[in-house]
């Protein structure tokens, strides 16, 4: 196995409102390899967006990292715990937007209005120009511009010279997302995060961004952390899949495992609730029983427990089960698995 | 753009034409003219005029005839350039608004400088650090600043001036210059002493700016650009300034409009308190003693900075905001 190119170990970000503590990641633990495709998948509120904003650390107070590590492998040296880096600081910002760049939820929102979205690319290109193109010329204007023609064109933008000039309100939204895309690309970063790249989209459109993302991720080797609530996108475009449940992984391992072989009663329900077109006309879709919990009442132990069909009385009210190996790949954190865990020590 | 400012500059005219009917209307409605309060005046003060005296002057002003007619004839003269002579001081009016008029606009720029100068970078930097013990001081001293009465604060820092320093702080001038000529000296002069009225005329405006201002950035920064712009590796301060800063600034910037002329009538007690020889008391004077074509000459003019201080504002935020230099188009 290559050495990853990220790795999260028991990620924990908490938000300190005035209500009370609202445990959003809690113990969350994954690897990216270089060039993997990793989906993470769960309701909203699950603390998937979270998670990716504490890998950039860019959490909104009163959010705060509390606890964990997260290590990114560079390209040469040894690997950095990204939290331990100064969320203000050069070292964090020469990572975010070069080796770890993002492509936001809402492309509408997500561009400044008052820019035209080819200026906010040549911003990224000349921010980042020593960390793309170490040595040589420094990149001018006409040249950066050239540039960013180039990525609109790679990222199927027609008429790339005469939009590099447009607002972002003046592109639909595939073509906003494209061009997102081609931002995030521009410093051609090793590691892209795409937090719903497509939930803002209609269908068709969704379909084209995917096969672009899809194309691009080929092209270049790129790993991608995909973030969504869609089960079908996870299947179309991840090899891995972390399955989150407020602000914890209940189960991750390769997508064939994760949709064949579902081990956690929680993505067993997820995977029932999906609309078929092989069952009976008129039935109804399964659901999964109950409802999120509200952020600040969150259950004792697992966090799935007062939902949960399997739930096993007396334990798993009471404590969390760890995440633990349930196949060759997969990992589960049930009880169900490890019921000599279960027992009290 | 052009077609846009050329629209603007198109409605001018209009606008000139229906704010000079309003104007004459208000300067008219006080029951009586300049005359009953000038026999008034002088029958406190115990001489008399007789009635035939009143009537012949009535007649040589015009006073007489119909409103419509003394309308016209002031517009007659307006269009030729000329804003007529004020009945009290029997002198023509230009020459009483004139330097007025230049020491009011100099001192409202002055003190608007100061407060976009010292406003928004306050606002940036208690948005960008809310609740820390540097914006909770901003907080307290925008209220009481927007809470002290600006001739209040004049009486406060003259005396304080006088009392400490020993210096004379009313006027706009040492009182060598009061009455020289235009000179290099006297600009010197002039700069020497118009920043505190600056200041006290600005301090009220300051405070609010800088808490819309926290505001606005507030809002801004929340929004969804900002959390791109910061995952791009753009620095703090880089960042909040090109991005979230710029769209805070826009409704801020519709309001420069409306600076000059809250100005003008803000300041009247200050320039009251502080001597200051600008247009407000002049104002206050030829409305009190009914000199309607010298009072209804300075709201004129008030009318005119006001529409071109909007169409300024239009225009700065067509220029800032594409979104609406595209609408209008």
């Amino acid at each position: 196995m290559t050495t990853p190119l990220l790795r999260v170990e028991d990620l924990r970000v908490h938000f300190f409102l005035d209500e009370g503590l609202v445990r959003a990641v809690d113990g969350v633990s994954f690897d990216v390899h270089p060039g993997q495709v990793v989906g993470i998948v769960g309701e909203s509120g699950c603390g998937k967006s979270v998670t990716m904003k504490a890998i950039l650390q860019i959490v909104e107070p009163p959010g705060r990292i509390v606890g964990g590590r997260i290590l990114f492998q560079p390209d040469s040296g040894a690997a950095v715990d990204l939290t331990r880096l100064s969320p203000k600081g050069p070292a964090l910002r020469a990572i975010r937007g070069a080796e770890i760049a993002l492509i936001p939820q809402e492309p509408m929102a997500a561009f400044s209005p008052v820019h035209s979205v080819g200026e906010q690319i040549i911003e990224a290109l000349k921010l980042h120009e020593r960390q793309w193109r170490p040595s040589g010329p420094r990149l001018s204007r006409a040249e950066a511009r050239s540039m960013t023609v180039d990525l609109f064109r790679s990222v199927g933008i027609s008429m790339p010279e005469e939009r590099i000039d447009a607002y972002s309100w003046q592109l639909s939204g595939g073509l906003r997302q494209r061009a997102m895309i081609a931002m995030a690309l521009s410093c051609r970063p090793r590691l892209l995060i795409a937090d719903e790249p497509t939930t803002a989209i209609d269908v068709t459109t969704q379909a084209q961004i995917l096969n672009l993302l899809r194309d691009l991720q080929r092209r270049h080797g790129t790993a991608i952390v995909f973030i969504t609530h869609d089960l079908g996108v996870i299947a179309q475009m991840a090899r891995y899949v972390v399955v989150m449940y407020l602000g914890r992984v209940m189960e991750q391992g390769a997508v064939e495992e994760i949709f064949h072989a579902p081990k956690h009663p929680y993505t067993r329900a997820l995977l029932r609730s999906i609309p078929s077109v092989n069952v009976a006309p008129r039935t109804l879709l399964p659901t999964i029983a109950g409802s999120i919990p509200h952020p600040l009442g969150r259950p004792r132990g697992c966090p799935f427990h007062p939902r949960c069909p399997d739930a096993i009385p007396g334990v798993c009210a009471e404590r969390a089960p760890a995440l633990r190996p349930v196949g060759s790949t997969q990992l589960a954190s049930c009880f169900l698995y490890h019921r000599d865990e279960a027992v009290e020590p | 753009m052009t077609r846009y400012v050329l629209k603007r500059l198109l409605l001018l005219p209009a606008l000139l034409f229906l704010f000079s009917v309003t104007v004459f209307a208000i300067v008219q409605a006080p029951p009586g003219d300049f005359l009953t309060t000038y026999v008034a005046t002088l029958a406190s003060s115990g001489s008399s005029i007789s009635a035939e005296q009143v009537e012949a002057l009535r007649r040589e002003y015009g006073l007489d005839r119909p409103i419509w007619v003394q309308y016209l004839k002031w517009m007659g003269n307006l269009a030729r350039g000329h804003l007529g002579l004020s009945l009290e001081y029997q002198r023509p009016n230009a020459e009483l608004i004139g330097e007025r008029l230049l020491l009011t606009i100099v001192l409202a720029l002055l003190s608007f400088v100061f407060t976009w100068a010292v406003a928004i970078p306050a606002g940036i930097y208690s948005a960008m650090h809310p609740r820390s013990p540097i914006d909770y001081v901003l907080t307290v001293v925008n209220y009481v600043g927007v809470a002290t009465p600006n001739f209040m604060l004049a009486l406060v820092l003259m005396w304080g001036a006088f009392a400490y320093l020993g210096m004379s702080v009313t006027g706009l001038f040492s009182p060598d210059f009061v009455e020289a000529p235009w000179s290099l000296a006297r600009v010197v002069d002039l700069l020497k002493h118009v920043w505190l009225p600056a200041v006290v005329l600005g301090v009220a405006g300051t405070a609010r700016l800088t808490r819309v201002m926290r505001a606005n950035l507030l809002d801004e920064l929340n929004k969804p650009y900002v959390t791109t712009a910061r995952a791009k590796g753009l620095s703090e301060w880089r960042l909040v300034v090109r991005y979230p800063a710029r769209l805070a600034l826009n409704p801020l910037v519709s309001t420069i409009g409306w600076y000059l002329p809250a100005l003008f009538s803000g300041s009247l007690i200050v320039a009251t308190v502080m001597n200051l020889p600008n247009i407000g008391p002049l104002l206050l004077r030829a409305l009190i003693n009914q000199d309607m074509y010298l009072a209804g000459s300075i709201l004129l003019i008030y009318c005119f900075l006001t529409i071109v201080g909007t169409l300024i504002s239009d225009i700065l935020l067509a220029w800032l905001d594409p979104r609406i230099r595209f609408e209008e188009g």
